[in-house]
């Protein structure tokens, strides 16, 4: 069987435009992505139903020259659980319009905090300065230099004399 | 949303069945054998999908008796429970059950097959979503009736069961589509419920990233209809095993990608600690435990069953490792405790893949093994997370401190699994790792060693995360730091940290959907870090003083829940023999490929299909 030259040509259209634009940041043109993405797969469905037949009703024709009854069946199924998922994303798109006044897809802001903190080469959030096994007068020495210091992130040892030395410069 | 996902995975029963009262319907009927008896094995399986898709319409009905509900619900999940430990029982002694739904003849209906391993799976997954009831219907009593919407969480979750029963049973291509769908649908509901802005941004990520990977698997399906002519698993193997061999490896790869992306595999899975530690404790606990260990049993089942020559274990091999090392590098770096672990979740995802990848008997045993272990562990150690932020006010290592002298009991149940999950001896999680390693010794090629450093290398790592979320969360001290803190902060900051005090005041008051919200907030107007570290010094030093009351208390409702989870993972450690052999069946089974095929199609279908070991070219190992 070789399938319809036509039918490929417009799941390759529908797909590739879905996809472009599925990366876009706002959640609208995302859900028009999703629905032409799912559309071009829904096309991909008859592809391989193969050649067209007759209705698939059972007396009404020849097995034989029927359509293949099944793909149809399962694009079905696809059309409808898609509908509900794309029902959801709209729902989603206008809650985050409500919440933000727009509807872009946002970073999560943990995320950026860790990667911030990378990026300033200091040690992570959870890093406890208490856990050395510093003497104690030291350490509240330490402490008490971290008071005068701008940030308490400035006495973790992970910091480094430069870092230290170019927040100081930078002031608080 | 639920409903579609019931609506969309009743259409093709009801079709068959509505097809199978006409005169001219398909011969064969599939339940005959069981119509001289009352009752047979076979009548169980489609239970498990049934019942809490029937149950969910019920609670949606009585959405007004919150008491009603949470009853329906209990008791549709214990019965699933049920249903699925007799099965995993029956098949010890019967064999692989099959149900032809609507009585079509296996080739163009749908089957449900039940065999080893989908009992066994189906047996942990239905005790875990029980636990996880439990305890949510003991934080929604805790909490009183202002949480509306919670109507909506029964029912949904209730779909979100049924989905996952519908794809461990599920005996085709699309059915497994349908059971994936129903059970992202609910995930959707459960992710975004009360709609708050820090949900609505997770949950656009999930959404969207599980609409594209449906997409992907609805295509491979598409793909793998043309090529063969059917999406039966049982028709496949011999009709695949015809085919050329670059369509067939596209059709594989097409479907790992998919599968890949449900089970947060390396590359695929930068979704997952992006979006479940926003969702509420016990939706991410069933979440962990549930969600991505579907994506690795289809990829189990796929992988042995469709495409034995294993053609791309090596870079299943690869790709276990990038999950592993890069996951646990994640949960290091990260501060909040509900972040760690989702990091944590991914990692260990990797362990399962090198299992799949190895491709002998033993890895794929002991890759069933962790799976059935980590489901546990996984689920736990979240439910324990709810415990904890509810006792300590914060999932962030930044605020909690001193909990094991607040709450003694909570540190017991953390310190359990979290140190099962590093894998200390003779715990179940150890065990499983030592599965894996010696089953990548036995392989003995380069990069199963590779492998077996790397997952030593990753359980040191996991080790290392956990203990450190143990000391901080449990044995510093906040309250003094802090306080000392505090008054510098108020000289040096005072707008800043008066904000934030503000914003956590609020916060204790309500739920942890409110306080995921205000804490992002909260966190996006901090400038720079000398304001961050005021919230979180501030933070730490004002939730024991504003709060006293709300958070001493944890329900014991949702302990018992907690503490009966952590059980099942030590039990998990003393039937750790019993558990392997099934393991060990169910692997062997999946190796030989035919006794799949003969309980759905008989003898002849199965004679046509080579088993696994007599396909690769190596023999012995896929």
């Amino acid at each position: 069987m070789s399938p319809a030259l036509v039918l490929v040509a417009v799941v390759f259209v529908l797909v590739a435009t879905g996809v472009y634009l599925v990366l876009e940041r706002s959640l609208t043109r995302v859900l028009v992505g999703v629905i032409l993405m799912s559309n071009g797969i829904n096309v991909l469905f008859l592809v391989a139903s193969g050649a067209a037949g007759e209705p698939a009703l059972v007396g009404s024709a020849e097995p034989a020259r029927m359509s293949d009854p099944l793909p149809q069946a399962m694009v079905l199924t696809a059309i409808v659980i898609t509908l509900g998922l794309t029902a959801f994303l709209l729902a989603m798109a206008y809650r985050s319009w409500q919440l933000h006044g727009h509807d872009e897809v946002q970073d999560d802001v943990e995320d950026r905090q860790v990667r911030g903190r990378a990026v300033r080469d200091e040690t992570s959030g959870s890093y406890d300065p208490d856990d050395e096994e510093a003497p104690v007068e030291e350490r509240s020495e330490d402490r008490r230099r971290a008071h005068a210091s701008p940030s308490p992130r400035d006495r973790s040892p992970g910091d480094g004399p430069r870092r230290a030395a170019q927040r100081r410069e930078e002031g608080p | 949303m639920s409903g579609v996902g019931a609506l969309a995975s009743a259409l093709p029963h009801l079709l068959a069945l509505g097809v199978d009262d006409a005169p001219t319907g398909p011969q064969g009927l599939g339940l005959r054998a069981t119509q001289g008896q009352v009752l047979e094995w076979p009548t169980l399986v489609p239970l498990p999908v049934l019942v809490p898709l029937v149950a969910a319409g019920l609670a949606l009905a009585l959405a007004r008796h919150r008491r009603a509900q949470a009853a329906v619900s209990t008791v549709a999940l214990s019965v699933v429970l049920a249903t699925s430990v007799a099965m995993l029982l029956a098949v010890q002694d019967v064999g692989t059950l099959v149900v032809t739904v609507g009585g079509w003849p296996a080739a163009s209906g749908i089957s449900l097959v039940a065999d080893q391993l989908s009992t066994l799976m189906l047996s942990v997954s239905s005790a875990v979503t029980l636990g996880v009831l439990v305890y949510s219907v003991a934080q929604g009593a805790a909490d009183g009736d202002d949480g509306a919407p919670v109507a909506i969480f029964h029912p949904t979750y209730l779909v979100l069961s049924a989905g996952v029963s519908n794809a461990f049973l599920s005996g085709d291509l699309f059915n497994l589509y349908v059971g994936f769908e129903m059970l992202l649908a609910a995930s959707f509901v459960l992710l975004t419920l009360g709609g708050t802005s820090a949900r609505i941004r997770a949950g656009s990520t999930y959404v969207v990233v599980s609409i594209a990977s449906s997409l992907v698997f609805l295509a491979a399906i598409a793909l793998v209809y043309a090529a063969t002519g059917t999406a039966n698993l049982a028709q496949l193997p011999e009709r695949l095993d015809a085919l050329d061999d670059g369509v067939r490896l596209a059709l594989q790869l097409s479907l790992l990608v998919a599968f890949g992306i449900k089970a947060a595999v390396f590359p695929l899975s930068a979704w997952l600690p992006d979006s479940y530690p926003t969702a509420p404790a016990p939706v991410t606990a069933v979440f962990a435990g549930l969600l991505t260990k579907v994506g690795v049993y289809a990829i189990i089942r796929t992988q042995t069953l469709l495409f034995p020559e294993g053609r791309l274990d090596d870079l299943l091999l690869v790709v276990a490792l990038a999950t592993m090392v890069v996951g646990i590098l994640g949960a290091v770096a990260q501060s909040d405790v509900k972040r760690l672990l989702s990091f944590t979740l991914v990692s260990h995802i990797g362990y399962m893949v090198f299992g799949i990848a190895v491709g002998s008997v033993a890895g794929l045993a002991s890759a069933i093994f962790y799976v059935v272990h980590h489901i546990t562990v996984q689920t736990t150690l979240f439910l324990v997370l709810g415990l904890v932020e509810r006792r300590g006010g914060s999932t962030s290592m930044d605020h909690l401190g001193g909990m094991a002298k607040l709450s003694p009991l909570l540190g017991v149940l953390f310190f359990v699994p979290a140190m099962n999950l590093a894998g200390i001896p003779p715990l179940s999680g150890f065990l499983g790792k030592v599965g894996l390693i010696q089953a990548g010794v036995a392989d003995g090629g380069v990069l199963p060693l590779v492998l077996v450093g790397g997952s030593v290398l990753t359980s040191l790592l996991t080790l290392y995360a956990v203990a450190k979320a143990w000391n901080r969360a449990f044995w510093s001290r906040p309250a003094t730091v802090g306080r000392e803190e505090e008054t510098r902060a108020d000289d040096d900051e005072a707008p800043d940290a008066a904000t934030t005090l503000s914003g956590v005041g609020e916060v204790s008051q309500r739920q942890d959907a409110v306080e995921r919200a205000q804490g992002v907030s909260a966190v996006a107007t901090r400038e720079d870090d000398e304001a961050a570290a005021a919230g979180a010094l501030t933070g730490a030093a004002v939730d024991p003083e504003r709060t006293p009351v709300e958070m001493t208390r944890v329900p014991r409702g949702m302990v018992a829940p907690t503490a009966a989870l952590v059980a099942l993972g030590l039990s998990l450690t003393v039937l750790a023999g019993p558990l392997l052999r099934v393991a060990e069946d169910s692997a062997l089974e999946l190796d030989q490929r035919q006794p799949y095929v003969r309980a759905v199609l008989g003898q002849a279908a199965a004679d046509r299909v080579a088993p696994t070991t007599q396909v690769g070219p190596a023999g012995g190992s896929r």
